[in-house]
């Protein structure tokens, strides 16, 4: 049964309304368990939810059953998925892991805008240009690394191991190793022209140097971090800001953009189109995944080509009607979802079909 | 009704007895969480109202426009099946919606002429007596379907007079059934018998099973005027109502929003469900589908809006109020012609912008509208708060996004203030990477340069670091103010082993300098402590020893 909606009643007798924002766990259904046609029938079930405080700026899952989600407060937060009573519940907190540092002048929190996990590392970026590592079974931050950045950290993803790139809003591509104990970048990557701020970056599954990047004018800009300071190519993309870049994790010629304009955008740089891996042996964890060595080799020229045309890159808007921004996307498999303004969660099955 | 503390409360509808529906105004409905699928599921469909075609003609247009108003019901329908286990009092304002919206559409929309008016009306009962009362529903499917075949064929293969021959010749024959008493032994069929024949007081004397007047109505209808005409159901509707009631109780605001719609009186409508509705979100999607069927005369209120507008923009104020349904608001602002535009300015600068994510969607949206005041008005907002917090690089990046060079100075100036108080510089990733932006204003270009001059210097490259120093005085890229700091830092390359200014160059450093001192008036001079005056006189003193050795050297034969 629902709750009742979240009403308060002030003294003056307005009503006012408790920001009910939540985590919610959905079912889309059993992914090896499709139909003849391998249509899946029937809605995302929602499993469990529970609240959240502030908006959830980014989340993602550190294990099987864990989530970190990364708060509008600044607060980091690890909720465990009980899978046994379909419940949710906060396992840790770290509040104000991101905040302005001089509190008396402060105006304002700071929000924590970007997570990235390795268990058991996690990452966390924020609007105070600080960086922190934390631990999930710790409850200090193992290292936190204050005015990182002068700017705004939007995202974050990681390198290696042992390296995380973040992205900023004056257009700055920073690696950091994390094994360094000095509080400076190891290297810093600038776009061209204009310093447009970066909102979200990706790194390719397999090809470790090469990197998507997105910005506030909706262009994909990809960079090669072994050579020069520049990203190798840019591509005019969305018409607002793009606010997530995925490489498919196991079919790395595809990529993915959303943007605020409310297209999503699947860049496809396969260029056999009859030697599409087939997905429908997708999931578990015996599964090979195709590999084609012929394809990776032209991946690599594809991304880091200056003529896209030329290596037939196909772009499909994926949302035939666009009214509101899709703010996140994620793929698995054959299976995408995205999410929009319009307080909807969309679920395509047969992305590759 | 009011609570205590003003929140307010709705009764339901109650059950099998005729519709009661009390509702009470409600300031903000909206907040109520699952109105939200609504709110935004209409959006969509309203947005596409609005770009749909309007070349198509006729038939096609109005099939487009039924379509539209069936996907608003289906919305209403799915909302009622979501709250149906929540609280029941917001399923009946919904089932009341739902039941006048599809009223709506038969008559205004789809203009359901004789013959197919009965059936959709006959739809329209049932489809809500299977939502109030699953009795009545019974009975009327008891009735012996085979009678009804006649009116399954209207509107495939029969011209309306057909059927009214074929209906007058089984009314006739049904007639005489019951003359002749065939029904005699059976009083109940004798009895259902007269309510085929449309015999009122017969249909009236099982009253009990019909939950409302209007399911009256049309059971009167279906028995003795099937081939109905829009403008005749009026009067119909009065005497039905009236018969129904039987002065026992007065009408209810549901009742009278019926009876508005079966008099045709649009704007009768729109105005009762607009006191009796506790939200704008009903009229306002009502009656711009109204409009769009070119239904609406402009109707002039006071202030000269009409009342589509009007409605949309009490609407759409309402959806402000929300922390994330205000995005709905302004696609719907869009579509007001006349104040829509003033609506966004005034609403859209009172969104609190709590993240910087959420600042960049405002923007954007008044960067798509050419909103170019309040695009400067926020980013400066952002910019001040980032100052406050000593984001520098944060507050630069609002600088650039809204081109405000005079911020961008005050941006330098703190920089450059932070230099000669720490003798560093910070943030170098930021001071370091401008780029292009550096052209914003004059100060960022020289806070650009100068770090430059320092980088030069440390990478001691002396003669580059020497012209370009100069070169910020004499292209007068240096505010005066930091001239003495300039001519200070030349200091240390006067004085190297290796004379790096030219005779040229030292001559300009000595004219700089006497500019910059010349300039203080005698008051300023005596106000100068001894540092000061001491800075001069090791500047003068250091300038005229590599003036001395730089004659001297560029006199001297090349090569010796």
């Amino acid at each position: 049964p629902r709750p009742d909606p979240t009403l308060h009643t002030t003294k003056t007798g307005g009503v006012i309304f408790v920001q009910d924002n939540r985590i919610s766990i959905w079912s889309v259904g059993d992914l090896g368990n499709v139909g003849l046609n391998g249509e899946y029938q029937g809605e995302p079930q929602l499993l469990c939810d529970i609240r959240h405080n502030g908006d959830v700026m980014d989340m993602q899952f550190l294990d099987q059953e864990r989530i970190v989600v990364a708060s509008s407060t600044g607060t980091v937060t690890v909720f465990h998925h009980h899978q046994n009573n379909q419940t949710l519940s906060a396992n840790q907190r770290w509040e104000k892991a991101h905040s302005h540092v001089d509190q008396d002048t402060s105006c304002g929190g700071a929000a924590c805008t970007g997570v990235i996990c390795n268990n058991p590392e996690i990452v966390t970026v924020g609007e105070d240009g600080r960086i922190n590592l934390f631990r999930a079974d710790q409850k200090d931050a193992v290292r936190t690394i204050d005015n990182a950045d002068s700017s705004t950290l939007h995202a974050v993803t990681f390198l290696r191991t042992t390296e995380i790139l973040t992205v900023n809003s004056i257009g700055q591509l920073k690696i950091w190793d994390l094994r360094q104990q000095r509080n400076e970048p190891s290297q810093i990557f600038s776009l061209t022209g204009d310093r447009v701020p970066l909102h979200c970056v990706d790194r390719h599954p397999n090809q470790q140097h090469v990197v998507a990047t997105g910005g506030q004018d909706g262009m994909l800009s990809v960079w090669d971090i072994r050579q020069g300071t520049m990203p190798v190519s840019l591509l005019n993309a969305h018409e607002a800001e793009m606010w997530e870049v995925h490489f498919h994790p196991s079919n790395p010629d595809h990529l993915f953009t959303c943007s605020e304009d409310g297209s999503l955008w699947h860049w496809d740089t396969s260029t056999d189109v009859a030697e599409k891996p087939s997905f429908l042996h997708q999931g578990g964890r015996s599964t090979t995944y195709f590999s084609h060595n012929t394809i990776n080799q032209s991946v690599v020229s594809a991304w880091l080509s200056n003529d896209p045309t030329k290596d037939r890159m196909e772009i499909t808007n994926l949302i035939p009607n666009q009214t509101l921004s899709v703010n996140s996307l994620d793929i698995l498999g054959p299976c995408l979802v995205y999410g929009t303004d319009a307080e909807a969660i969309y679920v395509n099955r047969q992305l590759f079909a | 009704l009011q609570q205590p503390g003003g929140s307010s409360i709705c009764k339901c509808l109650k059950r099998p007895s005729p519709s009661r529906v009390f509702v009470v105004r409600k300031d903000q409905d909206i907040y109520i969480q699952t109105l939200r699928k609504l709110f935004n599921e209409s959006h969509g469909i309203f947005i596409g109202l609005q770009r749909s075609e309007e070349e198509l003609a006729g038939k096609s247009r109005k099939a487009q426009l039924v379509q539209v108003s069936k996907n608003y019901r289906s919305v209403i329908r799915a909302c009622m099946e979501d709250m149906h286990q929540a609280a029941s009092k917001f399923v009946s304002i919904l089932s009341a919606m739902e039941l006048i919206w599809n009223l709506c559409e038969i008559l205004f929309v789809e203009a359901a002429a004789a013959g197919p008016l009965l059936l959709r009306l006959l739809d329209w009962v049932r489809l809500h007596v299977c939502d109030v009362d699953n009795m009545v529903r019974e009975v009327l499917s008891s009735e012996n379907p085979s009678k009804h075949e006649l009116f399954w064929n209207l509107g495939n293969t029969q011209t309306l007079t057909e059927m009214e021959l074929k209906w007058q010749h089984w009314h006739e024959e049904c007639q005489r059934y019951l003359q002749d008493g065939t029904f005699a032994s059976n009083s109940h069929m004798e009895s259902i018998c007269k309510i085929l024949l449309g015999d009122e007081d017969a249909i009236l004397e099982k009253k009990e099973l019909l939950a409302t007047w209007y399911q009256f109505l049309v059971t009167r209808l279906l028995y003795s005027h099937p081939t109905v005409k829009p403008m005749e159901l009026r009067f119909y509707a009065q005497s039905s109502m009236d018969l129904f009631l039987g002065g026992e109780s007065s009408p209810e605001p549901l009742d009278t929003i019926l009876m508005a719609a079966f008099e045709f009186e649009m704007h009768q409508v729109i105005k009762e469900c607009s006191i009796a509705l506790s939200n704008w979100w009903f009229v306002a999607h009502l009656t711009d589908l109204l409009d769009h069927c070119k239904l609406l005369q402009s109707h002039n209120l006071y202030f000269g809006s009409n009342m589509r507008e009007f409605l949309l923009l009490e609407y759409a104020s309402g959806l402000f109020s929300h922390h994330s349904l205000w995005q709905l608001g302004v696609d719907y602002f869009d579509h007001c012609p006349e104040y829509g535009r003033v609506y966004l300015e005034l609403h859209i600068e009172r969104i609190p912008l709590n993240t910087e994510q959420k600042a960049l969607k405002v923007l954007r949206i008044c960067e798509q509208r050419q909103m170019h005041e309040q695009v400067r008005s926020i980013c400066k907002i952002m910019a001040m708060k980032a100052l406050r917090n000593n984001r520098l690089g944060s507050a630069l990046s609002w600088s650039i996004r809204a081109k405000d060079a005079a911020f961008a100075t005050l941006i330098s100036d703190r920089f450059l203030k932070d230099y000669c108080e720490r003798g560093c510089f910070s943030d170098l990733d930021l001071i370091d990477n401008l780029g292009p932006s550096m052209l914003l204003s004059d100060r960022l270009t020289f806070l650009g340069k100068y770090r430059e001059f320092h980088r030069l210097y440390g990478e001691k490259r002396f003669s580059e670091a020497a012209k370009l120093l100069l070169m910020l005085m004499t292209a007068h890229i240096a505010p005066c103010s930091f001239w003495m700091t300039l001519l200070t830092d030349a200091l240390p390359l006067l004085e190297q082993k290796e004379v790096i200014f030219s005779a040229e160059q030292t001559y300009e450093l000595m004219r700089c300098l006497e500019d910059l001192t010349a300039g203080k008036s005698d008051k300023q001079k005596f106000q100068d402590d001894d540092v000061e005056t001491m800075k001069v006189e090791m500047l003068r003193l250091a300038l005229a020893r590599n003036l001395a050795r730089v004659i001297v050297k560029e006199g001297t034969l090349e090569g010796s």
